[in-house]
């Protein structure tokens, strides 16, 4: 029997990211605000030191501050026609969990989306025709736009920091930056980081080639950043240890960097760790959401009654407990009906890997978002006509790392172990670095979350059942990538290539981004989405639902930025539309 | 089942009144403290022994597997939570899934290790002449582990593709991670690549395009330097 | 929270009666003196009073935080308005001799924990506005432990004796040849503001060593630095601006505070005005440099093996020149704490980690990790030889005996800083 406890005035379900940016927004407006978070509190100075946080076997490969399997997974297969069988390992995607969530381990690499994204289906039909949208494709706006968005993109990057090169100020395009890029109304708060030999190399190629190279835009601190919360980051000492690690020396932008030293001396906050919620309660209408249950670490239950919710878990958790909770219709491809886990979307990271006689790299002198980024393939960026699919990807040549379990480049034809094996990976190690491409996916009718009918989580819940491959838009967009690699990749002038496709289809098992979006997607009307564009939820107005789940489809970048705008633009409706007047905000 | 490895009580933490952080914590490794066999039978440890070191082996370029201390390291690993498949989904029922869906063996690391040693060693008992793996020559040693490899190999209960990918998986570890865990001896994994360890700090590095890095690498324990030795 | 609310009220001058009406607190405060409410609020941050007089988990000024002192430990008093257990029936008389003359209402003779040979110093306007602001509190009701002293300190008849002997009582007497702003600074200092209870040398009963004022002391197996115009060790060579900056914030361009600093800051110099803090960096930097002491050369093998340790291990904060990031991580080069005359704060800082002052107006998590867990005795007493005698630092070394001590008598402390 769950104890009932004192009812609160808005609870957040999860401590992540966007539960940081939530909590932030609305303690700041005065409101009390309750974020229940499943793992344990973390900070820099304790949790990741420099001390001992540089340890790839714990971190990258024990998963030391990842979600571990035995407590949250979900089932796997590629086609409706198999059987799902439980990722018993994390592989493919690394989610978080406790304080800080997933962003903690991030690399930094902080884009925002094209202007083309949210409105894609309008767009796309505009230029090329509705038969440019194959019928399996359940392409849709997303009920936002870009300008809407923009100042959510610029308050979070001076949250943050970040670390870039601006191409378009106010529409007029600036030397050095990405000229596909959407309007900035301000430049970036701190000029771009250094490269190193790698990314120069790929930016001299890139622009030999007649592209437009710019350095990525970083969560790593070019120098030392004092943002609007008065909260202060150091400058990256390129370690090479972000992405799966946590920053040790305050300069990579997280929740611990950016707000909580500001949001934990706030009186009307409240952060209860290691309870986990299970089920958000809806009252005998079905409308209107009561609070939630949750479950301590010793499995106490309690109700903990709210007047709003703010789910603000990862994506795949945030699809997960509405699942769970049985609020709203699960979509079935059979028919297209229903909502709840439809368009999950994945990324798609094809690379070619470079290899030199004579250029020492160092590896090892590296950092999460350190690179070069040519963005002419992506979005809608160049004429698509006749090429078979639309969307992109940019083109990165980044050095993140020289982790050398992690870091393995070895030239075609190599043994896979043994003597031979062992020449080449110290022959090559210092002198290869590797291109890659952050492709787009696009929504399929028979790529879709659900429930799985036989295996179960810890709660006695089914396990959330993903079935997900790459089709032919990604297949053919990965072709026309990897030539394009090609080109810049010989444009290095290196001793060798070798070609690393994914696919034909999608395996679980090697890491490849932790960029999963959908699932809980807003839109225009309730029966293409589950959230209308403030990240409502259609049918419980006082439940909103934050986070990558949200994306109709996954662009050719990293999803952090527009995770991040979305929190923001949601949290500001919260603010100044819902908590004024309760109700819906988008009447449908 | 229990919740997974880190939890701890509940807690609640009050914005502007607890403040969570303490003196001397720190969220820190848990080394090998004893250099000794904690996991494999003499049997096992002259398999691993043997069959890393083909793996890695021994060569102009450095030392091999058997030199870094790899089998000690994953003697260890299997002593350990990731023996036990501590943080991992464990719940049947058991299928063997496609290539795309990622490890499905119904055993542990250590039940896997255990079970494949055991039946490849009966294997080469009966096929190469009564002898062990360990006890084979290196080109015997050699076309097993790629029959392993190829999954050619009916290891009983034990998946031979499984059992060789997770070989050589923790091989690498134990090549590659920090000397704390017992493998990496004297950081000489890392010396052969030219990996400095350890280390956070390469703000003059960042412009040296081209140069040879200079210092030598550190592990989370330090190196011979911080007691005045070199 | 409520106190807040309360104070809001005062300060935007509401409508008194109406607020009396309808606020519960106003009824412990003395109604209708909110500017005095105000001025003494302000002198109670001044004299951080809520440092000592709250207990661990305890409410604000509700007293009972153990005070350990080379003879004993000592409760503090709850001195919130409850008529039984605090001050509640203390007239402003009684009030004013305890500050005065460490006597309390029933006659008790106080023991100087409770610093009121620095209090007395107070104006009897200032004591009687500390007093308005205590009565706004809400009493709590909590009785006060009894202090575990060793025989003869035990007998509170004692203190008569060291009163005799160390105590002058007597309000402030500003000096006319030296500004309002150097009067006001000293008046802080030498006052509520008590810095010499920690920056100034104690006898062997625990008095002040007059001929060594503010040239720093050992202070709970701290050391608080050196204050005097002393270049290396002191704030010789810190601007006014430096020293408000950093009892404003915690933390400066220069350094952060750590340890019992950071917690002055966060509950007492954080809170106070500009004008005053600018008054008490004017006072400091009068104070005539000590003599400096030559310290030892640092030896060879120590100075290597630290070099190492700092550039694998510090420099990734700190900078491998020693210079820290501005208003983040402290410069060590030519940073006073770190060449103190005794090594405490830095030994302890390596071992332990430190966390810096924080609060609603100051975030600020660039919290120091500890090293105790990995790095040897030598190898911290190396590390931290290195530091202090690195850049054109210059102190004496320290011992991995230091470090043992140090280490051996800190494993048991629990509390935040």
């Amino acid at each position: 029997m769950a104890q009932r406890l004192p009812g609160v005035d808005v609870l957040l379900v999860g401590f992540g990211w966007t539960g940081a940016i939530m909590a932030q927004e609305l303690t700041a407006a005065g409101h009390d605000v309750l974020a229940i978070e499943r793992g344990s509190w973390r900070e820099t100075s304790t949790d990741f030191a420099p001390s001992f946080i540089q340890d790839e076997l714990r971190y990258r490969y024990h998963g030391h501050l990842f979600e571990q399997t035995a407590q949250e997974t979900l089932t796997f297969r590629n086609t409706p026609d198999q059987t799902a069988l439980p990722m018993r390992r994390l592989g493919s995607f690394l989610p978080g969990t406790g304080v800080g969530g997933s962003i903690l381990h991030w690399n930094g690499q902080a884009f925002r989306f094209l202007p083309y994204d949210f409105e894609i289906r309008r767009q796309t039909a505009a230029r090329y025709g509705e038969a440019m949208i194959p019928p399996d494709m359940t392409l849709q706006d997303w009920g936002v736009t870009y300008d809407e968005l923009e100042p959510h993109y610029t308050r979070w990057e001076e949250l943050c920091g970040i670390s870039g090169q601006t191409g378009n100020l106010k529409g007029q395009k600036q030397a050095g930056g990405n000229p596909f890029e959407g309007p900035r109304s301000k430049p970036y708060p701190t000029p771009p980081m250094k490269q190193t030999y790698g990314p120069m190399l790929f930016g001299e190629a890139a622009a030999s080639l007649k592209l437009h190279p710019f350095p990525c835009p970083s969560g790593n601190m070019s120098q030392a950043y004092t943002n609007p919360l008065g909260v202060s980051m150091a400058p990256c000492t390129y370690c090479g240890f972000c992405e799966k690690f946590g920053c040790g020396n305050y300069s990579k932008a997280s929740a611990q960097t950016t707000i909580l030293p500001v949001l934990m001396q706030r009186k009307n906050f409240t952060l209860r760790t290691e309870c986990e919620v299970t089920r958000i309660n809806l009252d005998g209408s079905g409308a209107h959401a009561t609070g939630v249950t949750y479950v301590d670490a010793h499995g106490n239950e309690f109700e903990q009654p709210a007047e709003l919710v703010i789910v603000c878990a990862y994506i795949l958790h945030n699809v997960h407990l509405l699942m769970a909770s049985g609020i709203g219709t699960r979509y079935d491809p059979a028919t297209g009906q229903g909502t709840l886990g439809k368009n999950y979307c994945y990324q798609l990271t094809p690379s070619v890997d470079v290899f030199f006689d004579d250029k020492l790299l160092n590896p090892f002198v590296g950092a999460g978002a350190l690179g070069m980024i040519v963005d002419d393939w992506n979005g809608d960026n160049f004429d698509h006509a006749g090429l078979g699919f639309i969307h992109g990807g940019y083109i990165g040549g980044y050095m993140t790392t020289g982790r050398p379990i992690e870091t393995e480049l070895l030239p075609e034809g190599t043994p896979k172990w043994g003597a031979k094996w062992k020449q080449a990976f110290v022959k090559n190690y210092l002198t290869s670095m590797s291109l890659s491409l952050m492709g787009s996916v696009m929504p399929n009718k028979a790529n879709y979350l659900d429930l799985d009918p036989t295996y179960r989580d810890v709660y006695g819940r089914p396990l959330m059942r993903m079935t997900y491959d790459f089709k032919q838009n990604e297949l053919k967009l990965q072709d026309f990538a990897m030539g394009k690699m090609v080109d810049i990749a010989n444009a290095m002038k290196p001793r060798e290539i070798k070609k690393s496709p994914r696919g034909p289809h999608y395996d679980i098992a090697p890491y490849q981004s932790t960029h999963n979006t959908g699932g809980a997607i807003m839109g225009v009307n309730r029966r293409e989405s589950v959230v209308n564009r403030y990240l409502q939820h259609w049918d419980v107005p006082n439940l909103f639902v934050v986070g990558a789940s949200a994306f109709p489809h996954n662009s050719g970048y990293n999803p952090t930025g527009t995770v991040s705008a979305l929190a923001l633009w949601a949290a500001t409706a919260i603010r100044d539309q819902y908590l004024k007047h309760p109700g819906p905000l988008v009447q449908s | 089942m229990t919740l997974g490895a880190n939890t701890a009580a509940a807690r609640e933490i009050k914005g502007g009144v607890d403040d969570p952080w303490l003196p001397h914590q720190a969220d820190a490794p848990v080394p090998l403290e004893n250099p000794g066999f904690a996991f494999f039978t003499p049997a096992e440890a002259a398999f691993v022994q043997s069959a890393t070191e083909r793996l890695i082996p021994e060569d102009d370029l450095g030392p091999g597997a058997k030199a870094c201390g790899v089998a000690l390291f994953i003697d260890h690993q299997l002593a350990g939570a990731y023996g036990r498949a501590g943080n991992w989904y464990m719940q049947g029922p058991w299928a063997k899934g496609e290539k795309t869906q990622g490890f499905q063996s119904r055993m542990t690391p250590a039940d896997l290790y255990r079970a494949a040693i055991k039946a490849i060693d009966e294997h080469t008992m009966s096929a190469q002449g009564g002898k062990l793996f360990a006890d084979l020559p290196v080109e015997a040693q050699d076309a097993m582990l790629s029959d392993l490899e190829g999954g050619k190999v009916d290891l009983g209960g034990a998946d031979a593709k499984t059992f060789f990918q997770m070989l050589w998986q923790n091989t690498k570890e134990g090549m590659f991670s920090d000397p704390i865990y017992g493998g990496n001896k004297d950081m000489a994994g890392w010396k052969m690549l030219g990996f400095p360890g350890a280390r956070y700090n390469y703000l003059d590095w960042v412009d040296r395009h081209g140069e040879r890095y200079d210092q030598p690498p550190v592990g989370i324990r330090g190196r011979p330097a911080w007691n005045g030795a070199g | 929270m409520r106190q807040r609310a309360l104070l809001t009220l005062a300060a935007s001058g509401a409508l008194i009666g109406a607020g009396m009406l309808v606020f519960g607190p106003l009824a412990h405060g003395q109604i209708g003196d909110f500017s005095r409410q105000e001025r003494g609020r302000e002198l109670v941050a001044a004299g951080d009073c809520v440092a000592c007089h709250t207990a661990p988990d305890g409410q604000p000024f509700a007293g009972n935080r153990p005070i350990g002192t080379p003879f004993g430990t000592i409760y503090s008093a709850n001195i919130t308005p409850d008529a039984e257990t605090g001050i509640g029936a203390w007239n402003e008389e009684q009030f004013y001799r305890a500050m005065h003359e460490g006597v309390a209402s029933d006659g008790r003779r106080l023991y100087p924990a409770f610093p009121y040979p620095w209090f007395t110093k107070a104006t009897r306007g200032d004591v009687d506005d500390i007093r308005a602001y205590l009565r706004t509190l809400e009493p709590v009701r909590s009785a006060q432990r009894p202090n575990e002293f060793t025989w003869p300190l035990n007998h509170r008849i004692a203190m008569a004796g060291w009163n005799r002997l160390f105590f002058t009582p007597g309000e402030f007497k500003p000096d006319k040849n030296q500004s309002a702003d150097w009067n006001r600074g000293a008046y802080l200092v030498e006052g509520l503001g008590h810095c010499g209870a920690c920056h100034t040398p104690k006898d062997v009963f625990g008095a002040d060593k007059t001929s060594q004022r503010y040239q720093g002391s050992e202070i709970q197996n701290w050391f608080a630095p050196n204050l005097t115009g002393d270049k290396r060790t002191g704030l010789g060579t810190w601007s006014d601006q430096d020293i408000v900056a950093f009892l404003k914030a915690g933390h400066n361009n220069r350094t952060t505070a750590y340890g019992p600093m950071a917690e002055v800051v966060k509950d007492s110099t954080s809170k106070m005005s500009d004008a005053d803090l600018k008054a008490i960096a004017i006072y400091l930097k009068s104070l005539p440099a000590a003599p400096a002491e030559e310290p030892s050369a640092a030896q060879g093998t120590a100075m290597s093996a630290g070099k190492s340790i700092y550039g694998d291990q510090c420099s990734a904060c700190h900078q491998l020149g020693g210079d820290g990031v501005k208003n983040m991580f402290p410069s060590l080069k030519g940073s006073a704490a770190v060449q103190s005359r005794q090594p405490l704060s830095v030994v302890r800082l390596i071992l332990n980690g430190g966390h810096p002052a924080s609060g609603p107006a100051i975030p600020n998590a660039l919290s120091m990790p500890s090293f105790g867990w990995k790095l040897s005795d030598d190898q911290v007493a190396a590390v931290a030889t290195y530091i202090r005698n690195a850049w054109g630092n210059q102190a004496e070394p320290v011992s991995a005996g230091d470090v043992k001590a140090l280490r051996d008598s800190v494993q048991a402390v629990n509390s935040a800083y």
